[in-house]
């Protein structure tokens, strides 16, 4: 036994500790509880993956029989590790670790301790590490589903941090909505595996996805992965689920950064590569996965190219990447996806900490049209942005580099198509992080603050990111993960990669003209082909289809129809109907009436003997 | 001992000493009936001490001749799940008493008598194996239950109980035509009258009478589940109910159909019980009223009739369970039972905590409370998280456990329930954010107390119980084993009516 329970313990000590004592704590002891539970759950994550190492299969730990009904059901509390995990495990303890260093510099300022915004907000992100570590751990699909759901609660709850703004608390359901639709056809995908395989183990479904007849493949396993699409779709926010994603900024900045890019959104991702012994029986769903991120990674860069919040961009870049991600799990190559997931982790936390860090320095502002100018008055944050802008414009051997490029040579070898146009969507990815940092760094500053840099519980961190953003590529991760996923596909061709990092520094440049060499280029655009514009800057309008087609008629049917129709005027209609009518009669017998529980009694009994008078006629006759 | 006994009767002997203390003497009656609850309580967890969840039949059975000339027999005894549902009862007939400490300050004395006759009424529906004794304990948590609504309750309360009143009669007299019907077969075929259960389980009924009594018991039971279309009585009555009558008849109340279910149908009527077109019906309409109950929830104004018929929506899961006739379905069931009477217990609980504070319970009353009683946002919360079934605790466990059930009799089923689940989150997350957060709206918000010492310990042990089935539901499966094994392979027609079973445990 290796204690992997240990791992998600440590947090959830932390946010026990926090949660009911944290009132009383000064700031500095919540910080050390906070911080010191997650460090403590790196270590154990390092000191346990160095000791089962080299990990090649599935290592499980049972504690204890969780749901078991009759023979057929069994459902334990299982944990287990292999490579896939071990990759995922480091990222969110490590990552993790960072981001609560960097949320004590942050969250300094919350009115606190009798105001509790501050153990608030510790104990939330403490419980967010615990259900992320048991996603991660899980050895099977309801374990995994239950971190599933807690992420997605810890995510609701730090959306709507600031509960007194209507606007975050909106965001927080409609997170917490948009993601029980994915959850819905999570759930089905859950009972489906349940009956086919008849277990939810996955070693035990992996072993038999093999050995399955071709109609079942065709059928059963195609829909079971279709529904876990969905699901996937709705935590990691790909059409036509992502709506919720950039509505999520409302949260404080440190929760975008870690729940809503380096961690949470990309559990999809690895539920999906998770489950990839299905996926590999079930073509056409890998077909959808591939389309559908690949729609979502073209769609969210074009809407990331005209927001003017500087969150809102990287939270469409965010929507775009994971894009890439599926994109490469729907065309096989999962490690590259996994890949990603780590690679984007260190660039978008990075990106989505150092625009909180300038937010810092303008106290709140978060508009890009308000700042400028600010390279040499913050210059630490100017400088870690930029290698986070290197690493996902793709500027080689930077992390961001490594991994797409990864992708799109798996793309192009599954179809040329699905390269061509991921290319042209990192060309757009490299156009709008340039545009949000010559918009935020140069030129001159538009604002009213007066902008200071960020004390060194902030900077930090920022380095260390920094640091892996540029060179974290080098850590190997589809080889390693080649005992579990498999070998991505053979043959890179240096012209793709030419061409990939071509489209790149194309971006680049355009965003330099548009933004710092010709500032009034982009009004002349938007003027040009204003409907286009209008259309993009708008989201498509896809917010108000959704709840033109669908939230208007669910509430209007339910208050018109259901309630006032149908309760009240249907079944309560014919109720009091049968009141009146009854009263009528009553006017009659109204001695009866007398309001004495005697002579109700007495009724009673005399209606009981009635009855049995006529049943014993009725049923003695037969 | 007859323990059973001194489950069934130590509530009357708390209504016989509120009997005795004179009315004007209201603390001491406050006292009385508090330690008399509590002592309920205590004399029900002998059983989780005793009750050997391997033994297949009823157990602590007691019996003795009542009326011998009909048959009719004092007969007690339980099995796994009338002994959770009893563990339930107790445990929120303490609570009821103890929520009512500053809520009730009129006619205190006669309050806590009609508390005690109910509870009294409750427990023998869930012990009573004789259909006679059972039929009377119905009848007698009616009464009660119809005052504590009519007498205590809040503005419409007289339309509401007659309501309530009306709608559970009609149920009743069907059911009493039904029960009558089997009694007179029996004698038909064996030649004496008797009300046991066990005996009745012998009769070999034609499909068309079985159908027959089948529709009889269904009107009973489902009015009072409520099941969809039957329900319009409960939003009322919730509604207009002092506190703890919502949460006696939230939790228990309730639970007394869907038992009826489970005791009284499936082993009675095996046949009709797996009719394909009664079974398709009534799986129907248990969708139709997860689905009908979260929208209408959804839209609704006022903050309990929002919990009612959330109601609806939970009870509508645990009959599918039920109908899914499996073993799944049916431990889920039971155990979503359980989960509903402590998660809807607190959220009603909850409505009581603000009403006594502010006496309104419309929602656009309310705002941003959490700024001013952050301890009663933080138990609203969990008991919110509770009822829509978040992983680790209560709620998560059943309904996995029922739709698990439900999609092994039925994709479609299984389908339409998962649905269901996505409403659940949203109206209660609305209804959260419109009451508890945002910006203080309403002055007369400011400065309302937080939640008392006395409140925690009434919402302490439902918020304890919600974890210990989430985390740890092993015991629970255990004990319903036995009996829900039974129930489904009878049905199934796998085993003969069990005489064996009710084999008498003295102890």
């Amino acid at each position: 036994m290796h204690q992997l329970w240990l791992i998600p313990a440590f947090p959830l000590l932390g946010f026990l500790i926090n949660g009911i004592f944290g009132k009383k704590f000064s700031k500095r002891a919540v910080s050390l509880f906070a911080v010191g539970s997650v460090l403590l759950s790196f270590l154990w994550v390092v000191k346990t993956l160095m000791a089962i190492s080299p990990l090649e299969t599935l290592y499980t730990e049972h504690y204890f029989t969780w749901i078991a009904s009759g023979a057929a059901l069994n459902i334990g509390f299982d944990l287990s590790v292999d490579r896939l995990t071990s990759v995922m495990l480091l990222v969110v303890t490590g990552i993790g670790s960072l981001i609560h260093i960097y949320a004590t510099g942050y969250m300094a300022h919350e009115p606190g301790p009798n105001h509790g915004g501050y153990y608030r907000f510790f104990s939330y992100l403490n419980l967010f590490m615990f259900f992320m570590l048991i996603l991660v751990l899980a050895a099977n699909y309801l374990l995994l589903f239950v971190g599933w759901e807690g992420v997605g609660l810890c995510s609701y709850l730090l959306i709507g941090f600031y509960f007194v703004k209507k606007s975050a608390t909106n965001a927080g359901i409609k997170a917490f909505v948009v993601n029980r639709i994915g959850d819905f056809g999570f759930s089905l995908a859950i009972f489906l595996i349940f009956i086919q395989f008849g277990s939810l183990d996955f070693q035990k479904v992996f072993a038999q996805a093999g050995g399955l007849a071709d109609e079942v493949q065709a059928g059963v396993i195609t829909a079971t992965c279709l529904l876990l699409m969905v699901g996937a779709a709705g935590k990691s926010a790909q059409v036509p689920l992502y709506v919720w994603l950039p509505d999520a900024m409302e949260g404080p900045t440190p929760v975008s950064a870690l729940i809503h890019a380096a961690t949470m959104v990309t559990a999809g991702v690895y539920m999906v590569a998770r489950s990839a012994p299905l996926f590999n029986h079930a073509p056409i769903a890998m077909e959808v996965v591939a389309v559908i991120g690949l729609l979502t990674a073209v769609m969210a860069a074009t809407i990331g190219m005209t927001q003017n919040d500087i969150k809102k961009v990287y939270a469409y870049s965010t929507v775009s990447q994971l894009g890439y991600m599926f994109l490469a799990c729907g065309v096989g190559a999962y490690s590259a996806g996994i890949y990603h997931v780590m690679t984007h982790a260190f660039f978008k936390a990075l990106l989505f900490l150092g625009a909180g860090s300038v937010i810092h320095a303008l106290q709140g502002e978060q508009d890009l049209r308000n700042m400028g100018g600010l390279r040499s008055k913050i210059p630490v944050t100017f400088l870690t942005l930029l290698c986070a802008s290197l690493a996902i414009a793709g500027f080689p051997y930077t992390s961001g580099f490594m991994s797409k490029d990864e992708i799109l040579v798996a793309a192009h070898h599954h179809s040329p198509a699905m390269f061509w146009i991921g290319v042209i969507t990192a060309s757009m990815t490299a156009f709008y992080v340039w545009r949000a940092l010559f918009l935020c760094f140069f030129g001159r500053y538009r604002g009213s603050a007066h902008p200071h840099e960020s004390p060194l519980v902030i900077t930090l961190p920022l380095g260390v990111l920094a640091l892996l953003s540029i060179l974290g590529g080098f850590f190997r991760v589809p080889v390693w993960l080649e005992p579990v996923l498999g070998k991505a596909p053979e043959g890179h061709d240096p012209a793709l990669v030419i061409i990939s990092v071509a489209a790149g520094l194309i971006g680049i440049f355009l965003a330099w003209l548009f933004y710092v060499a010709k500032p009034g280029l982009p009004d002349t655009f938007a003027r040009a082909l204003k409907g286009l514009y209008t259309l993009v800057y708008n989201k498509y309008f896809v917010d108000e289809a959704y709840d033109a087609v669908i939230i208007r008629p669910v509430v209007d049917g339910s208050r018109t129809v259901l309630w006032k129709g149908f309760d009240v005027g249907v079944v309560d209609g014919i109720v009091n109907g049968v009141g009146s009518v009854s009263r009528g009669v009553g006017g009659i017998l109204r001695t009866l009436q007398g309001g004495s529980i005697r002579n109700y009694a007495a009724l009673t009994l005399l209606g009981a003997v009635l009855v049995l008078a006529a049943v014993a006629f009725t049923g003695g006759a037969q | 001992m007859p323990i059973l006994s001194i489950i069934l009767f130590t509530p009357l002997l708390g209504f016989l000493g509120v009997l005795l203390i004179p009315g004007s003497k209201k603390r001491v009656i406050k006292i009385w009936a508090n330690l008399a609850a509590f002592a309920g309580f205590l004399v029900s967890l002998r059983l989780t001490e005793w009750f050997d969840k391997s033994h297949p039949g009823f157990q602590f059975v007691e019996r003795a001749s009542w009326i011998p000339s009909l048959g009719v027999q004092y007969l007690l005894g339980i099995d796994g799940i009338s002994f959770l549902l009893i563990m339930l009862t107790t445990l929120i007939g303490f609570i009821a008493v103890l929520c009512s400490w500053s809520a009730i300050d009129e006619r205190v004395k006669e309050y806590y008598a009609m508390l005690f006759l109910l509870q009294c009424g409750m427990l023998g529906v869930f012990m009573a194996l004789d259909f006679f004794l059972f039929y009377l304990f119905w009848e007698v948590v009616l009464v009660p239950m119809y005052f504590l609504i009519g007498i205590w309750g809040g503005p419409r309360k007289l339309y509401a109980a007659l309501k309530f009143f009306l709608y559970t009669m009609a149920g009743s007299v069907l059911m009493l035509l039904g029960i009558f019907t089997l009694y007179f077969q029996y004698f038909h075929q064996f030649g004496r009258y008797t009300f046991e259960i066990s005996e009745l389980m012998r009769l070999t009924l034609p499909l068309g009478i079985e159908r027959w009594v089948f529709w009889a018991f269904f009107i009973g039971f489902a009015i009072k589940v409520p099941m969809f279309p039957f329900h319009t009585w409960l939003p009322d009555a919730h509604t207009e109910a002092p506190t703890a009558g919502s949460v006696i008849l939230a939790a228990v109340l309730l639970k007394m159909g869907t038992y009826g279910f489970i005791r009284f149908s499936l082993p009675l009527l095996p046949q009709a019980s797996i009719d394909h077109t009664i079974v398709t019906i009534l799986a129907v309409l248990s969708l139709i009223g997860i689905l009908y109950g979260a929208l209408v929830s959804l839209m609704q104004q006022d903050w309990k009739k929002l919990v009612a018929y959330s109601s609806v929506s939970h009870l509508g899961f645990c009959t599918l369970g039920i109908f899914s006739l499996n073993h799944a379905g049916l431990a889920g069931s039971v155990i979503q039972q359980v989960n509903h009477g402590i998660s809807t217990g607190m959220l009603f609980l909850i409505v009581g905590v603000i009403y006594e504070r502010r006496h309104t319970r419309e929602i656009s009353e309310y705002g941003g409370l959490a700024h001013i009683m952050p301890q009663f946002a933080f138990v609203f919360a969990f008991a919110m998280l509770s009822s829509a079934g978040l992983p680790l605790l209560n709620g998560f466990v059943g309904e996995f456990t029922i739709l698990q059930g439900a999609f092994a009799a039925s994709k479609v089923w299984g389908a339409f329930a998962v649905l269901g689940i996505i409403f659940g989150a949203a109206y209660l997350l609305w209804l959260y954010q419109r009451t508890m957060l945002g910006e203080v709206t309403n002055e007369k918000n400011r400065g309302l107390r937080d939640l008392t010492p006395r409140e925690w310990a009434v919402f302490l042990p439902l918020m304890a119980w919600a974890v210990w089935i989430g985390v740890y539901p092993k015991p629970y499966f255990d004990i319903l084993d036995k009996p829900v094994t039974q129930i489904v392979e009878r049905v199934h027609g796998k085993t003969q009516p069990v005489e064996a079973s009710l084999t008498e445990v003295a102890r």
